[in-house]
């Protein structure tokens, strides 16, 4: 009658094998750890005098040197063009890219790699290699940096887009073919409404990351502020580098902050 | 019958704009061509050398092929390099974050520990990676260790953030339902928000691996350790054919982390 085998008197969340599951995944990421922590070779000691240097350093930090401010106003406008006109390009790219690498939109398989194969090149180069690139071929200057940032954009914006098209309603493709509207305009009248929140929201995104990454392209020669920021820094003039990363902070946060105002008021 | 006062039929329907008015997206739209025209003269733009640079760029193109890897160990140790430094990073980063995380939850935490928390949070994300890891290299000297360092703290930051927000977003009934036994602040952590947040934060955690693998590529550059040190060294040498092998490495590692990843989270959901 009563048969004590064929249930288990104690209740567990998971079977015997989710449980040897887990285990297995946890026991193989401690030891990618401890190999990846072995193989460094780090050198332990420098850890030993870091709050001296850091102290060392904020000692030199302060105070900001505020007659430097009219100094860095140009560039810091710079900085903003450099990410403004790099989104601006990428965009006016990335539209044709999105509709080669959505699967719905694509003309063929072909077509469709050609699309995929650019997003993932653009997105895997970092923006500050992408500078190095541009330094080499159009010198050092903001022309470098608005290419780079714009190369790096592409591939995102395009990505981003491409996943809003191919989430788009079908009834009104449907309906705007019936009438006999050709690909194109079923493009512009079907697909291009239905994008278009997605579209702004992501290109403000990714002005906003750009403005912050564009403050950094200086260190490979690519204008704006990092320009001065590197030279400061490498002259040991730590108070204008102070002065400088505040800059920056109130720069990136107001970006932060118009972006997150577009994007509320368009989604 | 004054039927004449009437506004006249629109001639044809328009649909709306986001801008309120059409008035004011012409307006947009005009301030967009002048801000690039009124950009494009200040930044004096050098025509010529613009032009010198297309012709540049097939001849630097032309040097980067084929790829170069017969100085394949560099790239192998630069590599290895990186992986190990995003692994190390984000384990770091993900222990730190979750204190701070816990922290910055409004739901969880007393106001100024909250605001204290949040500030960190907004302050840490603004600064660049290649910034703070001039503070580090500053601080640890060159070598990997800044490097780990750099991405650990962007990582705290960026984790910290997400799992501040989920735990903003979980349900708050089961952890009424404990603090009704009495149960610690441990104990609500552990049986509460733990079970509510971990398969999305595990998403997030893979997510962060793959993109310390994009960042390890670069932090080098200033000295940080990693391939980008290799990189940089390649380009300032007009090593091209080098660099462009380098480049295909970062492109393929890069991929292969973006399908792992998607792989992972795909399995997780």
């Amino acid at each position: 009658m009563n048969s004590p085998s064929r249930y288990p008197t104690r209740y567990h969340r998971y079977t015997r094998r989710e449980t040897y599951a887990h285990w297995g995944w946890t026991i193989l990421c401690v030891a990618i750890v401890v190999w990846a922590m072995q193989a460094m070779e780090v050198q332990w000691h420098f850890l030993a005098d870091a709050h001296v240097q850091a102290m060392d350093l904020a000692d030199r930090l302060w105070p900001p040197r505020w007659d430097y401010a009219p100094q860095i106003l140009g560039p810091l406008i710079e900085t903003v063009h450099i990410g403004t006109l790099g989104t601006m390009i990428s965009f006016v790219l990335a539209v044709p890219v999105a509709f080669l690498a959505a699967s719905n939109t694509t003309y063929n398989r072909i077509s469709w790699a050609i699309g995929r194969v650019i997003l993932v090149l653009s997105r895997s180069i970092n923006t500050v290699i992408w500078g190095l690139l541009f330094v080499a071929i159009f010198g050092p200057g903001p022309v470098a940096g608005i290419c780079a940032v714009a190369a790096r954009s592409v591939g995102f914006i395009a990505k981003l887009i491409a996943e809003a098209i191919e989430e788009v309603d079908p009834g009104q493709i449907e309906a705007i073919e019936a009438t006999g509207a050709n690909r194109y305009q079923v493009w512009a009248t079907a697909i291009w409404p239905q994008i278009q929140p997605a579209l702004i929201g992501t290109t403000v995104y990714r002005w906003d990351i750009n403005i912050r990454e564009s403050s950094v392209l200086g260190f490979v020669g690519a204008g704006g502020i990092g320009l001065y920021l590197y030279s400061s820094i490498n002259s040991f003039a730590w108070n204008q580098v102070l002065l400088i990363l505040c800059a920056i902070l109130v720069l990136v946060i107001a970006s932060e902050f118009i972006s997150a105002w577009v994007r509320e008021k368009v989604t | 019958m004054n039927r004449s006062d009437a506004p006249a039929q629109a001639q044809s329907w328009r649909p709306p704009t986001i801008f309120g008015s059409y008035r004011i997206r012409r307006l947009f739209y005009w301030g967009v061509v002048l801000y690039v025209i009124a950009t494009v003269l200040t930044l004096n733009v050098d025509g010529r050398r613009v032009m010198a640079g297309f012709s540049r760029a097939g001849d630097i193109f032309a040097r980067m092929l084929p790829p170069d890897f017969s100085r394949w160990s560099l790239i192998w140790n630069g590599m290895m390099e990186s992986i190990q430094i995003a692994i190390i990073s984000t384990v770091v980063g993900i222990v730190l974050a979750i204190p701070v995380g816990l922290a910055a939850a409004r739901n969880l935490a007393p106001k100024p520990v909250y605001l204290a928390a949040r500030g960190f949070i907004v302050v840490g994300r603004t600064f660049h990676e290649i910034l703070i890891a001039i503070f580090f290299v500053k601080l640890f000297g060159f070598g990997p260790l800044a490097g780990v360092l750099t991405l650990a703290f962007g990582s705290t930051t960026f984790l910290a953030k997400t799992l501040a927000e989920d735990i903003e977003n979980m349900k708050m009934g089961p952890i009424e339902a404990l603090r009704a036994t009495g149960a610690s602040f441990g104990q609500i952590v552990s049986f509460g928000v733990m079970p509510q947040v971990l398969v999305k934060q595990i998403g997030i955690y893979i997510y962060r691996l793959d993109s310390n693998l994009r960042h390890s590529t670069i932090i080098g550059i200033v000295g940080a350790g990693g391939i980008g040190t290799t990189l940089s060294a390649s380009f300032t040498k007009y090593d091209y054919d080098f660099a462009s092998a380098i480049l295909l490495c970062i492109a393929a590692l890069v991929a292969m982390g973006e399908i792992l990843s998607d792989w992972i989270r795909r399995r997780l959901r």
